[in-house]
């Protein structure tokens, strides 16, 4: 391996990006519009979902807190009920996707300072999880409400309890955006990587490239390192947004973020290059791109809760790098965890990108045949 | 230039029983070539006929599905990596950056071919001057017109100063004046020892090189110098000369041992078939001539390589071309 022409193909790949105005707006764009799309469908756009309320007290004070709700325009009223039980059918038979419970005892309640209202919710539905939280803040005159009404499935000590069905994990763009950076990084990684390869054929380019003393190896890393920082800095592009929009926490070191997410753009960028070993075309890179993306979406941990998955799927998300990237950047950021703690996701991640790696190297030949 | 006569190998290329096929085509079919060292080697062959293939062979980048090679005294493709270094290849199509300037282009492809940190700006600059890119070198290499492209090919295909230059179509897209500009610096590429290895359908190519080869669906059908494949014709090219050329040419399209009959000018050039004795073809049209009762004069000239290029590929059963 011989660093000037590593270096060489390095250079010359970010040459081409610098005068690529689609590809840098991609690195860019990407990050933000997926972030401000699953940040906000996931906690503020919901709108007018269908509620049922039981307001078994039927005070003035419990109408007044009811109309507060219905003012937020995320829920309208769909149906009443005189008991919860009703409500909890009707949630089962989709028939509303909220219930609003005040119980008979709504005023010695608000007099105590207890919970005065429950928010039962239908919690298969991720987007309806994220209504309950806003309809807890609703303030109850007389009552201290909790202004951050934090998300557990233990009741808070807001004035609303809020219970989820089906979901207890409670998701909200805090879970959200750590995991986006994993899915982002695997979009746009793979993606990049494929097509910087199989670009090259398409125009002609290779042929010249394969003529020359140049080692595979040389070609497949020269190519990837300008990926690393671009995945990095979309890395913080998603850190800052995140920060400013959501104000998601980085509870760990910045450092590990960092470390785990380097972990994870290299082996998106290894399995790319091992796409672009097979694909003919740009669009045949693409497809094999959301062939490997989709899953990672679905099985990763990232929509849905990982404990929950049949046994098959959860061997198969063992195989993605997303799945481990999702528990380390979680653990990170989330609950403070150092990387140290969590070594098997790290190896994981680095066995993967080995593999994939040499694998690449391999299949790739300096022919045309 | 500073490219040395190979060391010790007075032959360039070996080829025997060379042959390629995709799937059911079969693209070369048991080629043998002998390119001496030092020549400007022609590479004659219509459209589809198995140059390019051919040449890929050659630098190993594909691999051939019968035959042997050996370039520069090295068996490809097994030592083909050893022999990367040694040789340049322009491709048919251009295969530089087109987002790249001409100057990073060459920067870029002095750095893989392995040329010395240390001299690669002096051997860059000094292939911007030789091929007059000095007002050009910021352009992007997309931008250049096609003559321009092709010259910037040239410069980093011999940035390494290959013993073997491989050049695939390297004029077709280029007009006149700039192909006799990019002839003149293969020849000076010859002059300095360079083996070169160059593809075309042109005529007026052809003619320079010091021998060639013709190719015809895959198969290798004449070689030599020019002057001796034009020789090999000799007696088999007729000048029909004639006020009527359109009403002599119907006249002639009946009759038999004739390969082909092209119109040039208000001339007809009519080149006749290998087997057949030319004596007899000349007597057999003007005999043709007199049934119709139109006036033309017939005589034997030289064959030219055009006509040879239409010997060669032309098989013999086809019924002769009539001028569109
Ligand atoms: N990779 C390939 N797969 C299938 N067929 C191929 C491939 N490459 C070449 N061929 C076929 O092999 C034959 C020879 O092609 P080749 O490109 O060598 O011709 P050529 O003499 O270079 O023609 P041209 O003057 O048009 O460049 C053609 O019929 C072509 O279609
Ligand atoms: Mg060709």
């Amino acid at each position: 391996m011989k660093w000037r022409r590593l270096w060489a193909i390095t250079t010359k790949e970010l040459r081409q990006l610098r005068r690529d105005r689609v590809s840098l707006g991609m690195i860019v764009g990407i990050p933000v519009i997926q972030l401000v799309l699953f940040g906000y469908a996931i906690n503020t756009n919901v709108r007018d979902i269908a509620a049922g309320i039981a307001d078994q007290a039927n005070t003035s004070a419990s109408r007044a807190l009811v109309m507060d709700m219905l003012a937020t325009d995320v829920v309208a009223p769909a149906a009443s009920a005189n008991t919860p039980q009703q409500l909890m059918e009707m949630i089962q038979r989709g028939q509303i996707g909220v219930g609003i419970v005040i119980p008979p005892d709504f005023e010695q309640r608000r007099h105590d300072g207890r919970p005065v209202a429950q928010v039962l919710v239908d919690g298969s539905d991720t987007a309806v999880q994220a209504v309950a939280a806003q309809l807890a803040q609703v303030p109850v005159d007389g009552a201290a409400p909790d202004p951050r009404a934090p998300a557990r499935s233990t009741p808070p000590e807001g004035a609303i309890s809020v219970v989820s069905f089906y979901n207890p994990e409670r998701r909200s763009a805090v879970n959200v955006v750590p995991g986006l950076i994993g899915v982002i990084l695997t979009m746009t990684m793979v993606m990049f990587t494929g097509i910087a390869i199989v670009r090259e054929h398409e125009r002609g380019n290779m042929e010249m490239l394969i003529a020359t003393p140049l080692t595979s190896a040389e070609l497949m890393i020269g190519k990837v390192l300008p990926y690393i920082g671009i995945g990095l800095l979309q890395v913080s592009v998603i850190l800052a947004l995140g920060r400013w929009l959501f104000a998601v926490p980085v509870r760990g070191g910045l450092l590990d973020v960092y470390v785990a997410a380097g972990l994870l753009i290299v082996a998106n960028l290894a399995l790319g290059l091992l796409i672009s070993t097979r694909a003919r075309s740009q669009f045949q890179a693409m497809q094999m791109t959301m062939f490997v993306f989709l899953p990672s979406i679905l099985l990763s941990g990232f929509l849905f809760p990982f404990a929950g998955m049949p046994k098959v799927a959860q061997w198969l998300a063992e195989v993605l790098p997303l799945t481990h990237f999702i528990r380390l950047i979680r653990g990170v950021m989330l609950r403070g965890a150092g990387l140290a703690q969590q070594w098997t996701e790290v190896a994981a991640l680095a066995g993967f990108t080995f593999v994939m790696m040499a694998v690449a190297i391999r299949r790739f030949r300096k022919r045309l045949d | 230039m500073s490219a040395r006569p190979p060391s010790g190998v007075d032959t360039a290329i070996r080829a025997r029983g060379l042959g390629k096929h995709f799937g059911g085509l079969v693209a070369v079919d048991r080629v043998d070539l002998t390119v001496p060292a030092g020549q400007v080697y022609g590479f004659l062959g219509p459209n589809g006929s198995g140059k390019s293939t051919t040449i890929r062979m050659l630098c190993g980048l594909l691999l051939p599905s019968a035959g042997e090679i050996e370039v520069l005294g090295l068996e490809v493709p097994r030592q083909a990596e050893a022999l990367r270094s040694r040789v340049g290849y322009m491709t048919q199509k251009f295969s530089l950056f087109d987002d790249l300037s001409v100057r990073e282009n060459l920067e870029f492809v002095a750095a893989i071919q392995g040329v010395a940190q240390a001299e690669t700006a002096a051997r860059v600059d000094e292939l911007l001057a030789r091929y007059r890119f000095e007002d050009r070198e910021r352009q992007l290499a997309g931008t250049l017109s096609g003559g321009w492209k092709q010259r910037l090919g040239l410069a980093c295909a011999v940035i390494h100063r290959p013993e073997l230059l491989f050049l695939d179509e390297p004029t077709s897209a280029v007009d006149p004046e700039s192909r006799r500009d990019f002839w003149e610096k293969l020849f000076e590429l010859a002059d300095a020892g360079t083996t070169i290895m160059v593809s075309t359908h042109l005529m007026d190519e052809a003619e320079r090189c010091h021998r060639l080869a013709i190719l015809d669906r895959g198969r290798l059908v004449a070689d030599g110098t020019p002057a001796q494949l034009a020789g090999a014709l000799a007696g088999r090219t007729l000048l029909v000369e004639t006020a009527t050329p359109r009403r002599v040419l119907e006249a002639l399209v009946g009759v038999a041992g004739l390969l082909s009959v092209v119109q040039i000018g208000s001339n007809l050039r009519v080149l006749t078939g290998d087997g057949a004795d030319p004596r007899r073809a000349l007597r057999d049209i003007e005999a043709a001539l007199g049934e119709t009762g139109l006036a033309a004069d017939v005589t034997e000239v030289a064959s030219n390589l055009e006509d040879v290029f239409v010997a060669a590929t032309r098989n013999g059963s086809r019924p002769p071309e009539r001028a569109p």
